[in-house]
C-alpha cells in the first residue's frame, strides 16, 4: 500500500514538473525570450548564489572543524606519531590557506565580473609574469612539503633498532595472533607448509617438520590413506569424487617433497629461535611497554590485510608470500591516555584496514601500553622457561628466592612455544585469555591485570 | 525529420549517398554524432545504477542493521533479510558502485561521449578516422555494461573485492562468495571494456593527427581537443597494462598459475601457490589506476576550458600554458603510481621517488587552476547551467586537490591511508570534477547533440542541489576519515569497543552524509527529466547558442552524415577571440580570416 501511494506521489511530482515547464516555456514564447539568453535578473541570481554557496561552503567546513576538528582519534601515542601530527597539522595549515585563498578569489570574481550590459569583457589572452609567479610559488612551498616529509618518512621507515623488541602480528579471515620473539629476541623461522591444528603460525622446528611429514603421510587424509582408498577395488568412487581424490593426491605428494628438502636443510641450531617465542592464541591482546620500540613483523595467512593502529599513526598491509616490517614506540600508556582523553573506557585498538571479506569490519585485536614496571612482570610471566636469568627476575619480584612449586606454577601458566605446542604429540593449548592476573601465582607482584582491565570481551 | 532538407546539400557536394535506414541511422550507426549520442544514453543509465547502489549502503551506514523497506524493496531477502542488508551484499555494492563510476560512467561516458561529439566537429573534419572501428567500440562498451550488471543478479552476487580487486582476496572464491562468478563476469566485462577503449582512442588519435582541416594547426585546436587527445595517449599506453594485469588474474583463477599467489592457505586448505606476489597485481594495477584519474578528469578540465571562455567572454588565460599543463598532468601521471602502495610492503625508497614526483603534479595542476580563476576575472560571465557546473569543477579541483598534498605525503598517507579520508579525496576531486564537467557537456552542446535547447531553470536547480548536496556529502567524510574511519567497514560497532564518543560522532556525520547523498540523488531527477523531455519537446535551437567561435557551431543546427553541408571550413584564428579589442562583436568564429593587420594571439 505504501509503495502505491509512493508510486503516486513520483508519478504526479513528474506531472507538476512537466506542468511547471510547459507554462514557464509559454511564458517565454509570449515574451520572446530564447532559452540561451540568460536574463540579467538570473544572472545576478546566480552571481549572488555563488557567493552566498561561498560563504556556506565556508561556514559548513569552520563547524566541521570547530564541532569534530581532527582529534576523532585523539593525539598521538607514539614518537613518530607525535612528529607525523605536527607535520600534518602544518600540511593542514598550507592547504587550508589555499583552500580558502583560491575557492574565494573564484567566487568572489564569480560573483564581481557578471555580465552588466554595455561593458565588455577584458582582452587578456596571457600573461607570462602571471604565469612564472604561479609555477614557481606553488614550487617553492611544495619543495618545503617534500622535505620535510621525506624526512620523517625516512626516519619512519628505517631500518628498527638492535634493541627494538621483534613482535609478529599474524592476521587471517578475521583475525590476529601475536608472536613474541621471546628471550633471544628473534623470531623463530616459518613456513607456511608446516601450518597445522597444534603449530597455527607454521613456526618451523626440528620436531614440526617431522611433524607435519608424518601428518601428511599417515593422517587421516595423509597420502597413504588417500593411495589405499584410491587403489581399493572393493570401494566405489563416483568419478569426480575420485578426480578431487587425485588432484588431492598430487598436490599432497608435491608438498612432502618440499617438506623433505626442507627437513634436508633445516639445522637443529635453529630450533632455539622459535622455541622461545611467545605465541599467544588468537585474539589475545597485545600488551606493549611504554617508551619501548618494537619492530613489527607482518604476516597473513589466506589475504591481504592491514595492520591499522589510528592512535599510534602506524599502518602497515600484510600480504601473503611476505613479511612487512613497520616500527614505533609507543609513547602514551593506556591509563594515561585514558586520564588525557578523560574517557575511563578507552582502550588502543589494531584494526584489520584492508578489505578482507565479509567480516573484515570486525577484525580487530586490543592493544594495551603499560609502563615499564608492569609490563616486566606480565612479560615474565609469559615467557618464563626456568632459565637462570627468568629465576633472577622471578626472585626480583617476589622479593624472596622462589620455591620450586612455584617456578613450576610459573612455568606452567608461561605461553612459550614449546610449552604450548610441546614437541612430538599434540596437546591442547592453554586456555584462551589474555594475559592478567587471574592465573599469577599468589604473593605475586602487582600485576598490570589490577589497574588496567582487560579490554570488553575478552 | 527535417534531414531531408540537409540531405539535398549533403547530395549536391557530391558524396555517395543512400538513404539511411533505422538501424543503420540509430543502433548500427557509424555517424559519430550518434555514437557519442549512444555512448551518453548508457552512461547515463550506468550513472543511475551507481548512484542507486551508493544510496543502498548509505542507508546501512547511517541507520545501521535497522530495518528498511528501501532496501528490501530493491535487494530482496536474500540480500537484504529482513530490510537489513547483508555483509556480503554491502561489499559487492560497494565494489560495483566504484567500479561503474570510475569505468563505465566517467571513462566510457565521458570521454566516449564528448570525444566522439567534438573531435570530428571542431576538427573539422566530417567523421572519425574509422566510423567502424568506432561502432565496434560502443557495441563492446554496451556489452561490457551488459556484463556487468547482469553480475549485480547472479546467486553468488557479484564481485565484491572493492572496486581494486586486489588478489590474493579476488582469486579465491573460498576468500569470499563474490570471487567466485561474479569475479569471473566483473574480469571478462573489463576486458572487453578495455577493448572498447582502446579501439575508441585510437580513433581519437589517428582523427588529431590526420584529419585536422585546412588551417587547424595544432596550436590552434579548442583545449577541449587537446584534453581528448592527451586523454586517449594516457589510454592507450596504460589500458593494456590493466588488461594484463587482468588476464594474469584470470590464470591464477583458473589455470593454477601463481603471478599473483604465494604460500595461502585459505579455509584449511594448503594451496600450492608459490613465489607470486599480490604486489605485483597492485603494481599494474595501479600502472593503470593514476593514468586512469587524469582519462577522468582531463577531459573534464578540457570541456570546463572551452565552456568558461565562451561564457566569460573573454580567452582562456594562458592558452599555451593550459596546453603545458595537460601534458606536463599527463606526463607525470605515469610516473606516481606508487603513491597508492606507500604501505603495502613496497621498498621505502621508491616511496621516497613516488612523493616526488606525486607532489610536482600539483604544479600544473596549480597552473590551470590560477588561469581558470584569470579568466574569470574581468570577464562578462554569463551563467548558464553549464557555466555554473564549470566554476564548480574549478572549486571541487581545488578542495579535493588540496587534500591529495597530505595523500601524496607519504609520511602523512601513512596516518590516513585507506580511510575515509582518501574517499572523500577522490570523490571530490576526481568524481565531483568529472561529473560537474560532464553535466556542463551535456548542458553546453545539448544543442548540438539534439538540435534543442535544455530547460535553463531547471538546470539552476539542479546544479545548486547537485553542488550543495556534493559537498554535504564530502566535506564531512573528511572528518570521519580523520576520526581513524577505515574505508569498506561495514559498520562501525568496533568503535563502541574502544571509543564511544569516536562512535558517535561517526554516526552523527553518517547520517548528515547520508542526507545530502539522498538529497543530492533526488536533484538528479530533475536532470533526468529536464534531459529526456528536452529531447522530444525542448525548444529549437538555433546554430549558434551560445555566440562561440569553436567550428562545430558552423554546422547546420539538423545533423548531417558529414557534418558540413558544402566544403570543409578553413581555419584562420585560435579559438578563443572573445571580445578582442576593435571587434565589432564580443567573439570571432575560427572560419572568420585575420583582419587586415590582425595579430593572432
Amino acid at each position: 500500500m505504501s509503495r502505491l501511494i509512493v508510486l503516486i506521489v513520483i508519478v504526479l511530482g513528474v506531472l507538476a514538473i512537466a506542468q511547471l515547464v510547459r507554462l514557464y516555456e509559454l511564458s517565454s514564447k509570449l515574451r520572446d525570450r530564447r532559452e540561451e539568453d540568460i536574463p540579467n535578473r538570473d544572472n545576478k541570481l546566480n552571481a549572488g548564489l555563488l557567493l552566498a554557496f561561498m560563504f556556506f561552503m565556508f561556514g559548513g567546513f569552520i563547524w566541521l572543524m570547530w564541532t569534530y576538528g581532527w582529534t576523532g582519534r585523539g593525539e598521538a601515542a607514539s614518537v613518530s606519531g607525535v612528529q607525523t601530527d605536527w607535520l600534518l597539522n602544518l600540511n593542514f595549515w598550507i592547504i587550508i590557506i589555499v583552500f580558502f585563498l583560491t575557492n574565494s578569489l573564484l567566487f568572489g570574481f564569480a560573483f564581481k565580473y557578471v555580465r552588466k550590459p554595455g561593458v565588455k569583457a577584458y582582452y587578456f589572452p596571457h600573461d607570462n609574469r602571471l604565469e612564472l609567479i604561479w609555477t614557481v610559488v606553488p614550487a617553492i612551498v611544495l619543495a618545503i612539503i617534500i622535505i620535510l616529509g621525506l624526512k620523517s618518512w625516512n626516519e619512519q621507515t628505517d631500518d628498527a633498532s638492535k634493541e627494538a623488541i621483534r613482535v609478529e602480528l599474524f592476521s587471517k579471515q578475521f583475525g590476529w595472533t601475536v608472536r613474541m620473539s621471546g628471550e633471544d629476541n628473534t623470531l623463530g623461522l616459518f613456513d607456511y607448509k608446516l601450518t597445522n591444528e597444534n603449530n597455527p603460525l607454521a613456526l618451523m622446528t626440528t620436531a614440526t617438520i617431522q611433524n607435519a611429514i608424518d601428518s601428511m603421510e599417515n593422517g587421516m587424509s595423509g597420502i597413504k590413506a588417500l593411495e589405499k582408498k584410491l587403489n581399493d577395488r572393493t570401494i566405489m568412487l563416483i568419478p569426480e569424487e575420485r578426480d578431487l581424490m587425485v588432484t588431492d593426491l598430487d598436490r599432497k605428494e608435491r608438498l612432502i617433497r618440499l617438506l623433505y628438502q626442507m627437513k634436508a636443510r633445516h639445522g637443529a641450531k635453529l630450533d632455539k629461535q622459535a622455541m622461545d617465542d611467545v605465541v599467544f592464541t588468537e585474539g589475545d591482546t597485545l600488551y606493549l611497554c611504554k617508551d619501548q620500540e618494537y619492530e613489527f613483523n607482518f604476516r597473513a595467512k589466506d589475504v591481504i590485510h592491514s595492520a591499522y593502529f589510528p592512535h599510534f599513526r602506524a599502518q602497515m598491509n600484510t600480504v601473503p608470500g611476505m613479511t612487512t616490517r613497520f616500527k614505533f614506540t609507543p609513547s602514551v600508556t593506556t591509563d594515561e591516555m585514558r586520564e588525557k582523553m578523560n574517557n575511563p573506557k578507552f582502550n588502543y585498538i589494531l584494526m584489520c584496514n584492508k578489505i578482507c571479506g565479509g567480516a573484515h569490519y570486525k577484525m580487530k585485536l586490543m592493544v594495551v601500553v603499560l609502563d615499564k614496571k608492569k609490563y616486566d612482570n606480565w612479560s615474565l610471566k609469559v615467557s618464563y622457561n626456568d632459565s637462570k636469568k627468568h629465576q633472577e627476575q622471578l626472585a626480583k619480584i617476589l622479593k624472596r628466592k622462589p620455591t620450586p612449586a612455584e617456578r613450576k606454577e610459573w612455568l606452567a601458566a608461561s605461553k612459550t612455544f614449546k610449552n604450548v605446542y610441546p614437541v612430538g604429540k599434540p596437546v591442547e593449548a592453554p586456555a584462551a585469555g589474555p594475559a592478567t592476573s587471574d592465573s599469577i601465582p599468589a604473593g605475586g607482584a602487582p600485576m598490570p591485570g589490577d589497574s588496567v582491565p582487560a579490554p570488553a570481551g575478552i | 525529420m527535417a534531414a531531408h532538407e540537409a540531405h539535398a546539400h549533403h547530395d549536391a557536394h557530391g558524396h555517395h549517398h543512400h538513404e539511411e535506414g533505422f538501424v543503420s541511422k540509430y543502433i548500427f550507426s557509424q555517424d559519430h554524432k550518434m555514437i557519442g549520442k549512444q555512448f551518453l544514453m548508457t552512461a547515463v543509465f550506468m550513472g543511475v545504477v551507481a548512484m542507486l547502489l551508493s544510496i543502498l549502503f548509505r542507508i546501512q551506514l547511517a541507520w545501521p542493521g535497522e530495518e528498511s523497506d528501501f532496501l528490501s524493496f530493491f535487494l530482496g531477502e536474500k540480500w537484504a533479510p529482513k530490510g537489513v542488508l547483508s555483509e556480503s551484499m554491502y561489499l559487492g555494492l560497494v565494489t560495483i558502485h566504484g567500479t561503474i563510476m570510475v569505468f563505465f560512467l566517467l571513462t566510457g561516458g565521458l570521454s566516449g561521449t564528448f570525444s566522439n561529439l567534438l573531435i570530428p566537429l571542431q576538427l573539422g573534419a566530417r567523421d572519425m578516422a574509422s566510423g567502424f572501428l568506432n561502432m565496434i567500440s560502443y557495441w563492446l562498451f554496451l556489452l561490457s555494461s551488459v556484463i556487468m550488471l547482469c553480475s549485480l543478479f547472479i546467486e553468488t552476487g557479484p564481485a565484491s573485492s572493492g572496486w581494486t580487486v586486489y588478489p590474493p582476496l579476488s582469486a579465491l572464491p573460498q576468500a569470499i562468495e563474490g570471487s567466485g562468478q561474479g569475479m569471473t563476469m566483473w574480469l571478462a566485462s573489463m576486458s572487453i571494456f578495455i577493448a572498447s577503449s582502446l579501439l575508441g582512442s585510437l580513433n581519437y588519435i589517428v582523427t588529431i593527427f590526420n584529419l585536422r582541416t585546412k588551417g587547424m594547426k595544432m596550436t590552434r585546436m579548442p583545449l577541449t581537443i587537446w584534453a581528448f587527445f592527451v586523454t586517449a595517449v594516457l589510454g592507450v599506453l596504460s589500458f593494456p597494462v590493466l588488461l594484463s594485469a587482468a588476464l594474469l588474474l584470470m590464470m591464477d583463477r583458473l589455470a593454477g598459475t601463481s603471478f599473483y599467489l604465494s604460500d595461502i592457505i585459505v579455509g584449511s586448505e594448503m594451496l600450492e601457490n608459490h613465489g607470486g606476489s599480490p604486489l605485483l597485481y597492485q603494481h599494474l594495477f595501479w600502472f593503470l589506476g593514476h593514468p586512469e584519474v587524469y582519462i577522468v578528469l582531463l577531459p573534464a578540465l578540457g570541456l570546463s576550458s572551452e565552456i568558461i571562455s565562451t561564457n566569460s567572454r573573454k580567452p582562456i588565460f594562458g592558452y599555451r600554458a593550459m596546453i603545458g599543463s595537460i601534458l606536463a598532468i599527463g606526463f607525470l601521471s605515469f610516473i606516481v603510481w606508487g603513491h597508492h602502495m606507500f604501505v603495502t610492503g613496497m621498498n621505502p625508497f621508491i616511496g621516497s621517488v613516488f612523493v616526488f614526483t606525486t607532489l610536482l603534479i600539483a604544479i600544473p595542476s596549480a597552473v590551470k587552476v590560477f588561469n581558470y580563476i584569470t579568466t574569470i576575472w574581468r570577464g562578462s560571465n554569463i551563467y548558464t547551467p553549464a557555466m555554473l557546473f564549470s566554476i564548480g569543477l574549478v572549486s571541487t579541483f581545488i578542495t579535493g586537490g588540496v587534500t591529495g598534498i597530505i595523500l601524496a605525503d607519504s609520511a602523512l598517507d601513512i596516518a590516513v591511508h585507506d580511510t575515509y579520508f582518501v574517499v572523500a579525496h577522490f570523490h571530490i576531486v576526481m568524481g565531483m570534477s568529472a561529473v560537474f564537467g560532464m553535466f556542463a557537456g551535456v548542458y553546453h552542446w545539448f544543442p548540438k547533440m539534439y538540435g534543442r535547447m535544455l530547460n535553463t531553470r531547471l538546470g539552476y536547480a539542479h546544479f545548486w542541489i547537485t553542488i550543495i548536496g556534493a559537498y554535504g556529502v564530502f566535506f564531512p567524510m573528511h572528518f570521519v576519515g580523520l576520526a581513524g574511519a577505515p574505508r569498506r567497514y561495514y559498520d562501525y560497532t568496533v568503535y563502541n569497543e574502544f571509543n564511544t564518543e569516536s562512535f558517535d560522532m561517526m554516526l552523527d556525520l553518517n547520517k548528515i552524509i547520508t542526507f545530502f547523498a539522498i538529497l543530492a540523488a533526488l536533484g538528479q531527477l530533475l536532470f533526468l527529466f529536464n534531459f529526456f523531455y528536452s529531447i522530444f519537446r525542448g525548444p529549437r535551437a538555433v546554430q549558434n547558442p551560445w555566440k562561440s567561435n569553436t567550428l562545430e557551431w558552423t554546422t547546420p543546427v539538423e545533423h548531417i552524415h558529414g557534418n558540413w553541408p558544402g566544403a570543409i571550413p578553413e581555419v584562420h584564428r585560435w579559438p578563443y577571440d572573445y571580445s578582442k579589442p576593435g571587434m565589432e562583436d564580443d567573439f570571432c568564429p575560427q572560419t572568420v580570416p585575420l583582419m587586415e593587420g590582425e595579430e593572432e594571439h
